[in-house]
């Protein structure tokens, strides 16, 4: 294993998990919105929210990139605060998160769907307020689903190739992910091991974070159905 | 005290009533449909009625009139649901600790609630490992533990099955007697209303029919279509004399003296028996020779035409009202008017154990003001 494998995998890792950290807050808003309420724009936000499952990967970069870029008034803002995403590696984890998005909501909400409204109901009677209501028996009952979405939303981070490489370019160090690494080095004569090693972690990882995924999963859904863990 | 006053419009339903009832168990009694469920929702706050007064004990929950609504989390009133509806993800004693921590009332122990049930060997176990009758009593300890100033039931008992109810049934009677707490039960049960309540609402079509006490209410021959014919029956308050070893109780009504099959309570005791209409007999002479046990003196006070070929007679024995459901044809026969000495002959058999209920201080309201 040489430095650049390792430095790619690490760099990976800690994109994923920004990317999720970032998009699991307002994930479970847009989850609720979309479980619970009904309005006109349901629809739309419901589109919006799906689109870069949809769309070519390199069309969500592009995006990224009218928006963020230092040309673009947002980007250029962001830049004078010293926050800039272009050719970053938080850029790769804003790309990694918007494509992680749709996955993680749709996950949430069908475990938002499941919770049966009338225990909220109870709760109220009972004296809790709406915000009370929702972190003592609302989140306790929809976490497999978070945590279900949020595994799910990492291993696609790990995946995501196309709309990081379009945003942020493809940086030794910086914005080479996993699969970005396995490119280059197949663009180049011997690299063959290095993409052999990379893709023996991409599998590990994936594996490792499905396993974990059904044993979390399953050790909450029977906390939550009523059974002892 | 409550009152309640709620006019609420969905399509194809309206909902219009505005009654009153004293303290103790008030039943609010109807049909599937009638509107029970929607009333008890709105005076929970959790159906936004368009019209709405409600006030227990004097303290004002919602008024439209002054734009008042206190919304449902603050207004201390515990819910008791028919399908329970505990929380599946804590146990028992969490499912209890829930709404006292809720109000702010975590200093307020667990232990009299928890024996008043017979709960304490399940609260350690979660609401998925209990039998329904258990999971429903946890759940009247639930609504009991966040100190509310009204308790609203739904049809507690209606998801259970026979041997279930007469499980819970003691310990809603406890409930009733013991925690002082005024009730509001929703039932299409006259057995549960002769055992539990004090007072009864009745309800149809959105509209209530009659309030009034149990007794009272349940000895109308008006409201006997309203209670169903078949089911009619009116209550009779008794005194356990003697247990005699043919495997009889001795009951003293204010009428006379009444045999029932072995009742579980200790001599003393008040109790409550509801006697269908149509199990009574009526005769003009004291029947001899006959192998029905009971046999009241009675007077005929109303008789009440339906449009079948039945007639529903209200008798006064002693204190009590009685009503008896017979043919057109024997009361013609028998030319029984207003103000007739009968004997009404009761089947011994026909009270059945669970229409016998421990009586308590709310039956003494219950007694009906008798007109002369």
């Amino acid at each position: 294993m040489t430095p650049e494998i390792v430095e790619a995998v690490f760099l990976s890792l800690k994109v994923s998990l920004f990317a999720v950290l970032i998009s699991l807050p307002p994930g479970v808003v847009v989850a609720y919105i979309l479980a619970r309420w009904r309005f006109r724009g349901h629809m739309l936000l419901n589109g919006l929210v799906h689109l870069p499952l949809i769309l070519p990967p390199v069309v969500t970069g592009y995006a990224l990139l009218l928006v963020f870029s230092p040309a673009a008034p947002v980007g250029a803002a962001m830049e004078s605060f010293g926050i800039g995403l272009a050719f970053r590696w938080t850029g790769a984890a804003v790309a990694a998160a918007v494509m992680a998005f749709p996955l993680l909501v749709r996950a949430i909400r069908l475990s938002i769907e499941a919770v049966d409204p009338r225990l909220e109901e109870a709760a109220a009677t009972l004296g809790s307020s709406q915000v009370r209501v929702w972190y003592t028996v609302t989140l306790p009952l929809v976490l497999p689903g978070i945590i279900a979405g949020t595994i799910l939303g990492f291993a696609k981070a790990m995946g995501e190739f196309g709309a990081t490489i379009t945003f942020v370019s493809n940086i030794p160090g910086e914005t080479r992910t996993i699969p970005s690494a396995i490119y280059a080095f197949l663009q180049v004569p011997g690299g063959e091991p290095a993409v052999l090693w990379l893709v023996g972690v991409s599998v590990s990882v994936a594996l490792g974070a499905l396993a974990l995924s059904e044993w979390v999963g399953r050790r909450v859904a029977r906390r939550v159905a009523g059974r002892d863990a | 005290m409550l009152e309640i006053m709620v006019r609420h419009h969905v399509p194809g339903f309206r909902l219009d009533v505005d009654f009153q009832a004293p303290s103790g168990v008030t039943a609010l009694f109807g049909k599937s449909g009638a509107g029970k469920t929607t009333l008890v929702r709105a005076v929970a706050g959790l159906v936004r009625a368009k019209h709405a007064r409600v006030l227990v004990n004097g303290v004002t929950l919602e008024d439209s009139a002054q734009g008042l609504r206190v919304p449902p989390y603050r207004r201390r009133i515990g819910y008791v649901f028919q399908d329970g509806r505990l929380f599946p993800h804590m146990t028992v004693r969490q499912n209890l600790a829930y709404g006292q921590r809720a109000v702010g009332r975590g200093d307020l122990p667990m232990q009299p609630v928890v024996t008043l049930l017979g709960i304490a060997h399940l609260l350690d176990r979660r609401p998925a490992d209990l039998s329904g009758g258990e999971a429903q009593r946890v759940a009247l300890g639930r609504a009991l533990m966040s100190a509310p100033r009204l308790l609203l039931m739904d049809e507690p008992l209606a998801a259970l099955d026979r041997a279930r109810k007469n499980e819970i049934l003691p310990y809603l009677d406890r409930i009733c007697r013991e925690t002082g707490v005024p009730i509001l039960y929703v039932t299409h049960s006259l057995t549960e209303i002769a055992r539990l309540a004090s007072t009864v609402a009745v309800i149809d079509a959105g509209k209530i029919q009659r309030v009034g006490p149990v007794a009272e209410v349940l000895s109308d021959p008006d409201l006997a279509p309203n209670l169903g014919v078949q089911d009619a029956g009116a209550v009779l308050n008794a005194r356990v004399v003697a247990h005699h070893t043919d495997g009889l109780s001795e009951l003293q009504v204010s009428g006379g003296t009444l045999w029932l099959p072995r009742v579980q309570a200790d001599v003393g005791r008040d109790l409550r028996v509801r006697v269908a209409a149509r199990d009574v007999i009526v005769a003009r002479d004291r029947p001899s020779r006959i192998s029905a046990l009971n046999i009241l003196p009675a007077q005929v006070r109303q008789v009440r035409q339906g449009t079948g070929p039945g007639v529903i007679l209200q008798l006064s024995t002693g204190d009590d009202l009685l009503l008896a459901r017979l043919t057109r044809r024997s009361a013609t026969a028998l030319e029984l008017r207003p103000g007739c000495n009968v004997f009404a002959v009761i089947k011994s058999v026909s009270v059945a154990p669970a229409d016998v209920s421990v009586d308590d201080e709310a039956l003494s309201a219950s007694k009906p003001d008798l007109p002369e």
